[in-house]
């Protein structure tokens, strides 16, 4: 039998990968070839996708961007011992996009079948886990410590004093809850949605580290309902680790009980804030709740809970692992460990690169993304690079020598936020991407708070009169302060940091912006 | 801008934006330069508000969590950013700035972007005046949105007015989400919710408009709304009031404070007063929306006589009335004697009114034949809590509802009969790891509605209370869940024995009582166990445990439980009757009892009789007084032949109506002193028109045993006030009684009673109310009773009340068994809420049948049938519910045209003649006529009817 790997990831899929896996086993039982299609994950080197790996005496040979009809091309070229083909591109991991990573959370994303406990255990999975079990809360949370941690999911919060926090925190009946936060909203982003599809168990394991440190005995998982495939594979992990004794009462013998429930959202982006979660998870309207009280102390249906990010869920897994120490010697400053930055946008190489912070936005987009792929506009180079979503800081040409770390961003008047990064090039308009800052936060907003409900459209509107040359000056003017109010009002974070987008654009490219250049250039 | 959401500006007590906190921990922090102490905990909002530094808002008010939604409140704090005072917590040290140029640019900027969104029709809104966007925009020079630059759109227009007393216009919103937190936090009615989000969240109640829901109109969403989103139709129609009165509701036994504002003499809006602890700044749809009955054409001014309740009636002066009554007494006096003279007090009417009444009786008239209500609801509460505890009262307040962790509801439909109450046991109910044991035949909300769902519900058959309650003691006794150490110490010993002997019998084993009441063993053993397993178990009882044949046995076992398990006189635990009128708490405080006087003094004793013949300066007897039902017995037997009835529509309230009919033609003389010309009228020779809750001045003593204070807020329809009528007639028949003002008896009072003898007007303005005993020992008057020990001399009383089955009981020629009550929306005969715009809701008494009953009878909703008990016969509508158990009815008895006690009467308690109610043997049929007696009614009223216009026409003359 000889083993083929094609990604089940969604990426992939879409660039045609089932269409692939048909066409492989039609021509296989014509041919009365035995093979064996394993669905893995994929590597994250999208412009290869779909990828098809054929297992060939224990090495894996890669085949890439293999399309339907090239399949009867690869079978004549003998792929199944791999043979040359002019998509051969040979041991994955020795393509430097790939070998130039420090892969900590992604190591088994490609390597291993998401559909299948074993092979996680065979690569190295729950060896965190059998070791947490012999230690205690205080000393997982002293690792969290050493190693520096702090919340993947934007607002970089150090994980360990969040464990503390939910450990220390009261609650009658002494129940607890680990939340994970798998609502990967923003634009440009899907290290959640990879891990997701490419090593479920991974979560599972980090969310039971979680537990082992807070005292919780029940998780959930709150994924967002555009992700079918990640809800497809999450449910078969979360069955298989059940059926295993991996999850439910006594785990391993070990003495402690840990169970975990997947719930689908309902499209809402705001319902990626934490507490805006926790409602929606209750069952309620996604509405922000106000703080305090915080989750740690009051948090799903009113106990302590330990709310995290997916990646900062399966980097505990790395920690606990290697200890902290390790982890936190990688890093720049007080950002720690690695990240994985996702590349989008008008860029030759998309996909996922986790590295240690502080390599340069620069270095990140000509080491791996390899300049622009789309050069309509006479060929030039990057305009603008937007980080950490929708509402993230567009970067001119010149910020990009700034290194990615939280404190550097921050200085800036931006934030790394889940590691997107999307670059534009001249063809994108610094008016089209404010209005769509603001047209975004009103489609999103929950409705509680005034700046956000009312203010994003406000915002919007005015916008799309500088668009069409009216009074730009007037409403450059006017929408400065309305930003100033939502930054400073704003119940949560969507509303607050909606400004972020549109002043990083006028303060970038302030031509674009001014009346002068409206009369002449139209767009 | 006033402090407060500006509907609710009277100066009572300041909204201070977030709720209070239970830390009594003092920390003190910087705001504006001043010094100020607040609790640990407390959010800046609140200490500031209560050092009187104003911060603006829009979406906090202090019965609710805050959303943070408005950000009006922004504050500077120093070390931190910008942050909503609603929910930055104080902390020891903390510097505060709640105004500044940044500050007003940012709240300017924020009220902008609203009116950006709000249609500016200021001018004819019907909030102008009193909208708290309208002052804020005007303290903070809002000219205009600037930030709106394309025409203004209209997101949201819709307009609801269906419901009967307030509109919904959606475009005056501002998303404060008030209306639904109320609905969800203080009412718990779940009615509102938001759809849509953004700047799309749109208020709705549900799928349908708001008639059609399932809000009950308690009012309360109207009250906070800032704006004129939700605004009371009498507002729209007559604009803001003019002046503000604070009252007491004079509907249920809640004794919920009122704000009455009014314009030309007439109510425009009532709120709760937020200062009385009753209803913690909560009203329901008849406190808040029904005093229409006040103005309505039928009220009566003036003084109707007639020689023969056969005659027309004629129209005179009072003081041809006061000499007709005068003469009318004496002449029976001379003939028959003191004995065939009496009274019933009403229990709606003030204490001082009570007062005067009974004193009348026991002076003018000459004998204790003076009773009120409380006869047929909550008598054998008195009697039975005096057996076991030594108080003829509940023993806590309102406020202990939110410290219970056991709550056993008996007997009791709080959310429809004391809605208030109803409202807080749900929001405690709500809170997880309370627990509640619901003992009713029917399910009430109580039982099951949103978030709410009862841990045990016996749902019992009618008239086992005794048998299921002795069965609880029994598996408390027998499973030693009992507190010993509390049975040592505060019980008297001399019936600790008979009782444990008596209990432990075999008769009262869940598993025999199961078969008698209809439930399972199981569930009457997990009742005990859920009562006993906290010592914060509270019993709030209502009148399906007095109003049957062992009304009493049922008091006095429920007392028994809270005796055996400790769980009385702490706050959160404790025996609670749900009292029905407003003042019947009162009217048997003040003596219009046959058997006691003021403060529950035995008549039979000689000193007692003493004391009063000293201050009344009349002898007093020593023979105890003929109850309501006696008095009825005698006059059937020509012996009582004189009633003054103040208040009561006792043609429509009392048992067996041909009886009280047959009883009040055979008297000579019937005085009767109300609002309106009713049923009883038909029987009267003197009607004197009474004054409502609005018009007068003094004092109602609620369920808590709170005095709370009445004032008028309209000017007096009538020329008396009805304690002045009283004592006038008693003056004309030759007892001087002179008051000229209210405080005036209720200083003779105190000399007589020495458990308000501290009382006042003024502490009681002071206070918000003052529960008796309020003496030298309790100054400000005592919210627990039995705290230190139980009343009851000697200690608590075990009583050992056996169950025996009634003679009311269904059985094979009486298959069906009634019970009646009440609804939301009407109270008791609806004399008041029947003259309100209620009635769009209720309009006819329905009989609530269960589907597997009405299916072998071919029955649908709406069909006509006639309800045969033993006694009479009635024609009534049906409606399909599965509210009832199998084999019971239900209706009300809110519709004089239906005069459902017609066929009611059948039994009594045997202490206290409180008729059972809760049990009528029944049998249905299919028909298409009223009965024989709903057309003897109906001819009688009409007669009355042109009896009543002869006395118009003779006033035109």
């Amino acid at each position: 039998m000889i083993k083929i790997y094609v990604p089940l990831d969604t990426t992939s899929v879409s660039l045609g990968a089932d269409e692939v896996v048909q066409e492989i086993k039609q021509i296989a039982i014509q041919n009365n070839l035995d093979v064996d299609i394993i669905r893995n994950g994929s590597w994250g080197l999208f412009w290869l996708e779909t990828l098809v790996e054929v297992e060939v005496n224990g090495q894996r040979i890669a085949y890439g961007p293999v399309q339907e009809e090239d399949v009867a091309g690869l079978f004549d070229a003998n792929f199944l011992n791999g043979g040359e083909h002019p998509l051969r591109v040979g041991d994955i991991t020795q393509v430097p996009y790939l070998a130039k990573q420090t892969r900590l959370c992604f190591k088994r994303v490609g390597l291993v079948d998401p559909m299948d406990i074993d092979d996680y255990i065979k690569h190295g999975g729950f060896t965190a886990l059998n070791k947490a079990f012999s230690m205690s809360a205080a000393e997982l949370i002293k690792e969290m410590e050493h190693s520096g941690l702090r919340g993947r999911g934007g607002a970089a919060f150090p994980s360990y004093l969040k464990l503390q926090a939910t450990k220390d925190a009261v609650s009658v009946d002494d129940e607890k809850f680990v939340v994970c936060n798998f609502d990967e909203g923003d634009s440009g982003t899907f290290s959640d949605r990879m891990m997701g599809e490419g090593d479920p168990f991974m979560i599972l394991e980090g969310m039971f580290l979680t537990a082992l440190a807070v005292g919780a005995s029940e998780g959930y998982i709150y994924l967002r309902s555009e992700y079918p495939i990640a809800r497809k594979v999450l449910n078969n992990a979360i069955n298989l680790a059940k059926k295993t004794g991996w999850l439910g009462k006594n785990v391993q013998n070990s003495g402690k009980d840990f169970d975990i429930h997947l719930r689908i959202g309902a499209g809402s982006y705001v319902c990626g804030e934490e507490t805006a979660l926790l409602n929606s998870l209750e069952g309620k309207r996604g509405t922000v709740r106000v703080k305090p009280p915080f989750p740690v102390h009051k948090g799903l249906f009113g106990k302590p809970t330990a709310l995290f990010n997916v990646i900062s869920l399966v980097s505990m897994v790395p920690i606990i692992e290697h200890g902290g120490k390790a982890y936190g010697k990688l890093g720049y400053d007080r950002s720690r460990g690695t990240c994985p930055f996702q590349l989008s946008g008008n860029i030759k190489y998309g996909g996922l690169v986790e590295l240690p912070f502080g390599i340069t936005v620069r270095d990140i987009i000509d080491d791996f993304g390899g300049g622009i792929e789309f050069p309509f506009d006479g060929g030039r180079d990057v305009k603008l690079v937007q980080i950490g979503g929708p509402l993230g800081y567009h970067m001119s040409k010149d910020d990009l020598d700034n290194p990615l770390d939280y404190e550097h961003f921050k200085t800036l008047g931006g934030h790394i936020g889940h590691g997107g990064i999307i670059v534009m090039g001249y063809d994108a308009s610094a008016k089209e991407l404010a209005h769509f800052a603001f047209d975004f936060c009103a489609l999103e907003s929950c409705g509680t708070c005034t700046p956000c409900r009312i203010g994003s459209r406000r915002g919007a509107e005015m916008m799309e009169q500088v668009i069409s040359g009216e009074s730009v000056n007037e409403n450059i003017i006017l929408i400065k302060e309305l930003c100033d109010t939502l930054t400073q009002t704003s119940l949560c974070a969507l509303g607050g940091i909606t400004a972020v987008p549109v002043l990083s654009l006028i303060k970038n490219f302030p031509n674009e912006f001014e009346d002068r250049y409206n009369k002449y250039v139209r767009r | 801008m006033t402090l407060t959401n500006s509907k609710n500006i009277i100066n009572i007590k300041c909204d201070y934006g977030t709720p209070p906190v239970e830390s009594k921990k003092e920390v003190s922090l910087i705001i504006d330069g001043q010094t100020v102490t607040a609790f640990e905990g407390e959010t800046v909002m609140r200490a500031a508000l209560k050092a009187g530094i104003n911060i603006p808002r829009l979406c906090a008010t202090d019965s609710l969590k805050p959303i943070g939604g408005c950000r009006l409140c922004i504050v500077e704090i120093e070390g931190a950013r910008i942050s909503t005072s609603c929910t930055a917590i104080v902390a020891e040290g903390l510097v505060v700035t709640t105004e500044s140029k940044e500050l007003f640019k940012l709240r300017k900027n924020l009220l902008d972007l609203y009116i950006s969104e709000h249609p500016l029709d200021c001018l004819v809104c019907s909030a102008n005046g009193d909208c708290d966007l309208q002052s804020l925009c005007a303290e903070y020079g809002v000219r205009g949105s600037r930030f709106l630059v394309e025409d203004r759109k209209v997101h949201k227009p819709v307009i609801d007015k269906s419901a009967p007393y307030f509109d919904y216009e959606s475009t005056k919103c501002i998303s404060c989400y008030k209306c639904v937190r109320v609905c969800i936090e203080t009412q718990g009615t779940f009615a509102l919710t938001v759809k849509g989000r953004g700047l799309h969240s749109e208020i709705c109640p549900g799928l349908f408009d708001f008639k059609n829901s399932i809000c009950v109109s308690c009012g309360k969403c109207v009250e906070v709304c800032p704006t004129a989103s939700l605004n009371e139709k009498s507002i729209v129609d007559m604009g803001l009031p003019t002046k503000q009165v604070t009252t007491t509701c004079a509907y249920c036994g809640v004794g919920c404070g009122l704000v009455v504002e009014t314009k030309m003499d007439e109510v425009v809006r009532i709120t709760p007063n937020s200062n009385t602890p009753s209803n913690k700044n909560h009203l329901c749809v008849k406190g808040r929306f029904a005093y229409d009955y006040v103005t309505h054409k039928e009220r009566m001014t003036e003084p109707l006589i007639r020689e023969s309740i056969n005659d027309p009636w004629k129209k005179v002066s009072f003081e041809e009335a006061f000499a007709f009554i005068a003469k009318g007494f004496n002449k029976i006096k001379k003939e028959y004697g003191n004995e065939a003279l009496g009274s019933l007090a009403s229990s709606r009417c003030t204490i001082e009114e009570i007062y005067t009444l009974q004193k009348f009786n026991r002076t003018a008239l000459g004998n204790n034949n003076v009773d009120n209500c409380a006869r047929r609801c909550h008598s054998p509460t008195g009697y039975g809590l005096e057996k076991t505890l030594g108080t003829s009262s509940g023993t806590q307040d309102f406020d202990s509802i939110e410290h219970v962790d056991v709550f056993l509801i008996v007997g009791a439909n709080p959310t429809h009969a004391h809605p208030v109450v109803g409202a807080r046991l749900k929001k405690r109910m709500r809170v997880s790891g309370v627990k509640t044991i619901v003992i009713d035949p029917m399910v009430t909300e109580l039982v099951k509605s949103p978030l709410i769902k009862a841990d045990v519900h016996l749902q019992i058959k009618p008239g086992t209370n005794v048998a299921v309650l002795n069965s609880i003691a029994h598996v408390l006794v027998t499973q030693n869940l009992v507190n010993k150490k509390y049975i040592k110490e505060n019980l008297d010993n001399t019936f600790v024995k008979k009782y444990m002997d008596f209990i432990k019998q075999e008769q009262h084993s869940p598993e025999y009582v199961a078969k008698i009441a209809g439930v399972t063993s199981y569930e009457i053993v997990k009742a005990a166990n859920i009562y006993a397993s906290s010592d914060k178990s509270s019993i709030f009882y209502g009148l399906g445990v007095t109003e049957h044949a062992q009304g009493s046995d049922g008091v006095m076992t429920l007392a028994n439980l809270a005796m055996l398990t400790g769980n009385l006189g702490r706050n959160g635990s404790g025996v609670n009757p749900l009292r029905g009128q407003n003042n019947v708490q009162g009217a048997c405080d003040v003596g219009a009892y046959p058997h006691s006087t003021l403060g529950y003094e035995d008549v039979t004793n000689q000193e007692v009789a003493d004391k009063y013949t000293k201050a009344w300066g009349v002898e007093q007897s020593t023979k105890v007084g003929q109850k309501m039902p006696d008095m009825i017995d005698s006059a059937l037997q020509d012996k009582f032949k004189g009633f003054f009835i103040q208040g009561e529509e006792i043609m429509q309230s009392e048992p067996d109506l041909p009886r009280i009919a047959k009883a009040l033609s055979k008297m000579d003389f019937v005085v009767q002193l109300d609002l309106f010309l009713n049923e009883t009228s038909a029987f009267a020779h003197v009607f004197l028109p009474g004054s409502s809750f609005l018009e007068k001045n003094g004092i109602f003593i609620n369920a808590e045993r709170r005095l709370s204070r009445v004032r008028n807020a309209l000017k007096p329809k009538v020329e008396f006030q009805e304690w002045e009528i009283i004592s006038k007639i008693a003056t004309e028949m030759g007892y001087d009684m002179h008051y000229h003002h209210t405080e005036e008896i209720l200083n003779e009072m105190k000399g007589l009673w020495t458990d308000i003898s501290e009382v006042s007007y003024d502490k009681i303005d002071q206070l918000g109310g003052v529960q008796w005993p309020c003496n030298k020992e309790n100054p400000n008057g005592s919210p627990i009773l039995h705290e230190d020990k139980i009343i009851r001399e000697n200690g608590g009383a075990l009583q050992v009340c056996d169950y025996q089955e009634t003679s009311s009981s269904a059985d094979i020629d009486f298959p069906f068994t009634l019970i009646t009550g009440r609804v939301l929306v009407h109270y008791n005969v609806g004399t008041q809420t029947r003259r309100t715009k209620n009635t769009d809701w209720h309009d006819e008494d329905e009989l609530l049948i269960h589907p597997s009953d009405a299916e072998p009878l071919s029955l649908n909703t709406g069909d006509l049938v006639s309800l045969t008990s033993r006694t009479n016969a009635i024609s009534i509508k049906v409606r399909l519910s599965k509210k009832v158990k199998e084999g019971t009815l239900f209706t009300t008895f809110h519709h004089p045209d239906t005069a459902i006690n017609a066929i009611q009467g059948w039994d009594k308690d045997k202490v206290t003649k409180c008729p059972e109610f809760k049990v009528t043997a029944v049998k249905i049929a299919a028909t298409d006529t009223l009965s024989d007696w709903q057309i003897s009614r109906n001819e009688q009223i009409e007669k009355q009817k042109v009896f009543f216009e002869a006395s118009l026409e003779e006033s035109v003359l």
